[in-house]
């Protein structure tokens, strides 16, 4: 991964505390996982930055190296990566990703 | 070049030998799957590191001919 693809993401996860790597953007999704995380975060009223992969080639490879993870959506609170589609609805489910938000005092609708 | 049902539940089982896999076809396109797998090879983990394990058995197939799995995974 090039330095300049590494710092964007370190940039982005260091200065918005809850960052959406996606397909599409928060208004407009280009896939159904990220825009079933998107809703998950409008719903929780969470102030979040969707960052757009499709608009970044470099970007789209290097999230997955950076994450170790081989698919997008990617959701990170406070620089820490949560997970994926399927950790995040599993979360939203049974309480847990709002005991996260809780964690790091980042508001949301209780 | 999609990957068949089998294909996926072959390479977890591959790699995770106690796992109980099942796989579904959810749109019946060859393209978007389900895997929910139950291993006792989790317990103690993290819910990222057990999808990884799932992912890390589909050898970099996974965002590739593989474009879609949703995963479950049970202890």
């Amino acid at each position: 991964m090039e330095q300049q693809t590494k710092d964007l993401i370190t940039n982005e996860i260091s200065n918005n505390e809850v960052c959406l790597f996606m397909k599409g953007t928060p208004d407009a999704p280009q896939c159904g996982f990220s825009m079933a995380i998107s809703n998950m975060l409008k719903i929780l009223e969470v102030n979040f930055k969707g960052i757009n992969v499709l608009e970044n080639e470099e970007l789209r490879q290097g999230i997955k190296q950076f994450s170790d993870w081989p698919t997008i959506p990617q959701l990170y609170i406070k620089k820490e990566f949560v997970g994926g589609c399927d950790i995040v609805k599993e979360m939203y489910e049974n309480g847990e990703l709002k005991k996260i938000l809780e964690g790091k005092e980042i508001s949301f609708k209780k | 070049m999609a990957m068949d049902l089998k294909e996926i539940e072959k390479y977890i089982k591959e790699a995770l030998p106690d796992a109980i896999v099942d796989v579904q076809d959810l749109a019946g396109d060859g393209n978007h799957y389900s895997a929910t797998v139950t291993s006792v090879e989790f317990s103690g983990k993290s819910k990222i590191e057990q999808h990884k394990m799932v992912y890390n058995s589909l050898k970099g197939k996974m965002g590739n001919e593989l474009h879609a799995l949703a995963i479950k995974t049970k202890e």
